[in-house]
């Protein structure tokens, strides 16, 4: 038996983490190559939400009364934290729609085979994703300052709500993995990955002011973890659409998506790590 | 002392299906298992099982010395795997594939590339290395795919039904491959449909069978179970039908069977090489011209009849599978044998 044992290739065990991290981010080179690959991909990405600010802004715009005034520009600049985030949570379907599609193709057999770090697989997937969203949400940004979006605050707060809805669309991709892992094919991923981001993004103070919406509705959208995000970004935007609510998480939005986030972030990524390593194809 | 590969009562059920109903294996080191059987017969299911990405419900495994169970991630150091379906992601080049599976097998980047660059010429690929995978043909995927397999040269490889869906050309060209690679020492557990592959190839034959290994041996051994040896002739004209069965039941030690319209005659015998020489020799004495004669042995066909009682029938196709496993050789075996069975 020692013959077996001794051609055995047998890397020094290097510490786990490093292994993970690096792992990871191989993982995630061969995810971005792939987006690369597929541009259409990140083109379609791009058109949906642009289309909602243009809709938005300008069907919208002279009807909705924000803090008081029907004033299309002051519409304007409260819609875009609501897009901005909205368009964060797709990436939700797109890392699904990925690992569904690794494992009907095999590749998570092949993965799970080689002796790399668990979570691995997933990991990079969601980096990968990052990057999407984060190029995503540049190009956005620059139309909505093309359409008269501005922001009134200084460099570190805009770039902080930059930063939460990055953390935010991070967490969601982590949905995504998991629903991947949960379906069967990449079609299915898709639309599971975005049905129920529908109620979850309007169900909110994304578009309309909470404030005017009925009590139980109200306070649906006040706690939900996508407003709280959303909040945060007029904030530290210093855009129209202050909360009068009494919520925690509308008194504290920034502290309230930073904790949604995280919370988001270990419990999706502890079941789709575990629903993984038992995956089937 | 168990061989490279080992498995001893694995039993694997889902919902009501007994994927694996108490299988064991031993491959001695160096050696080629062959698990031959139809679409269904639980084939995956135990490679699965042996490459740590599927729990069995009961049952051991060791391979390469260490307990599968017990030590999964120990395990996947020393296997290589190449699935049922070619695992190559379409969108990047095979150079680009070849890397990230050195990278994964805890390589550094510059040997993954070097390694990378050794097996695209190995597998004949250089000319496609830099080209996206989703621009390969059916045998070149398979090719990366085991190629994949190999970034570590592993000391066990196990490949799942390698010539599914692959042309004669193709196959062959794997077979090769495949020989080459076990020339050098590998412990190979390879599954297929294809009965004249498991002959081709393994040094053993576990023929299984509704989660069961009903019957193991070398490939003679199968063969010799089935029943005798046979000469079969094929004459020039017509009208030496009549001798040549004259002479054949001479030799033979059964009845002769007579094809009229491809003018073949057949007849069970003993003897081997040394009597089919006499044969034709005394066919020269009468005069008699042929196009073809051969010792014909009993083929796997014949062999997994003959255990089940059944032909090799395609149990239900996989679940969610694409229809890549759509087995030309397969339906081309069963018609024939259906005759057979009647
Ligand atoms: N993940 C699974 N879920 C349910 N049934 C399965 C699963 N995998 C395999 N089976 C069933 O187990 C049996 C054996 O399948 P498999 O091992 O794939 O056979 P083979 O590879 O020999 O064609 C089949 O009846 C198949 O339908
Ligand atoms: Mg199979």
């Amino acid at each position: 038996m020692s013959a077996v044992t001794d051609a055995v290739p047998r890397p020094a065990r290097p510490n786990p983490i490093g292994q993970s991290v690096r792992d990871s981010l191989v993982v995630a080179k061969r995810n971005l190559i792939r987006m690369s690959r597929i541009p259409e991909m990140i083109i379609f990405g791009l058109i949906q939400p642009i289309m909602f600010v243009v809709l938005f802004s300008y069907v919208f715009g002279g009807s909705m009364t924000i803090g008081g005034t029907t004033d299309s520009g002051v519409y304007r600049e409260f819609l875009m934290a609501g897009i901005f985030a909205q368009t964060v949570t797709f990436a939700t379907a797109g890392a699904g729609a990925g690992i569904a599609e690794d494992m009907h193709k095999g590749l998570i057999d092949r993965f799970r085979s080689l002796p790399m770090a668990r979570g691995a697989v997933l990991t990079g997937r969601t980096l990968a994703d990052l990057v999407q969203t984060a190029l995503t949400l540049l190009v956005l940004a620059i139309v909505a300052l093309l359409v008269g979006w501005r922001t009134h605050t200084n460099v570190g707060e805009v770039l902080g709500a930059f930063g939460l809805l990055l953390l935010m669309g991070y967490a969601f991709t982590w949905i995504g993995a998991l629903i991947g892992l949960s379906v069967r094919t990449p079609e299915a991923a898709t639309s599971g990955g975005l049905i129920w981001l529908f109620p979850v993004t309007f169900v909110s103070n994304a578009f309309v002011d909470s404030d005017q919406m009925t009590p139980w509705l109200r306070h649906i959208a006040e706690w939900n973890p996508f407003s709280a995000t959303v909040q945060a970004c007029r904030e530290l935007f210093g855009n129209p659409g202050v909360s009068t609510s009494g919520a925690w998480p509308m008194e504290h939005p920034v502290w309230a998506s930073l904790i949604y986030s995280a919370l988001i972030i270990v419990i999706f990524r502890t079941l789709a790590v575990r629903k993984y390593r038992s995956a089937t194809a | 002392m168990p061989g490279a590969i080992y498995a001893e009562g694995l039993v694997k059920t889902f919902g009501d299906v007994r994927a694996l109903d108490g299988v064991d294996l031993d491959v001695p080191e160096g050696t080629v298992l062959g698990l031959l059987g139809p679409n269904g017969a639980g084939k995956t299911t135990a490679v699965r099982c042996l490459t740590t990405l599927l729990r069995p419900d009961r049952g051991r495994a060791v391979v390469a010395g260490i307990d599968v169970l017990a030590h999964p991630d120990q395990v996947r150091r020393s296997i290589g795997l190449s699935g049922q379906f070619a695992a190559v992601d379409e969108y990047l080049t095979g150079r680009e594939n070849l890397q990230m599976v050195g990278q994964l097998y805890q390589m550094t980047a510059k040997a993954a590339k070097a390694r990378a660059g050794e097996l695209l010429d190995q597998f004949n690929l250089a000319d496609a290395a830099d080209r996206p995978a989703k621009t390969y043909s059916g045998g070149m995927r398979r090719r990366l795919d085991l190629a994949a397999a190999l970034v570590v040269s592993p000391p066990v490889m196990f490949m799942d039904e390698p010539t599914t869906g692959l042309d004669p050309r193709n196959r062959q060209q794997l077979w090769e491959v495949i020989k080459q690679l076990v020339s050098g020492g590998t412990t190979l557990l390879l599954t297929t449909q294809y009965l004249e592959e498991a002959d081709h190839l393994a040094h053993d034959i576990a023929v299984v069978d509704h989660g069961r290994v009903i019957a193991r041996g070398t490939s003679d051994q199968l063969k010799a179970r089935t029943g005798g040896e046979r000469v079969e002739v094929v004459v020039h004209e017509r009208e030496h039908m009549a001798t040549a069965a004259e002479v054949l039941r001479g030799f033979g030690k059964g009845d002769t069977t007579v094809e009229e319209h491809t003018r073949k005659l057949t007849v069970p015998v003993t003897g081997g090489a040394k009597l089919l020489a006499e044969v034709i020799r005394e066919l020269d004495t009468r005069g008699i011209e042929i196009d073809d004669i051969g010792l014909r042995r009993p083929t796997l066909d014949d062999v997994f009849l003959s255990l089940t009682g059944h032909v090799a029938e395609a149990g239900d196709e996989e679940d969610g599978a694409d229809g890549a496993s759509g087995t030309p050789a397969d339906s081309r075996g069963r018609k024939r044998k259906k005759e057979t069975v009647k």
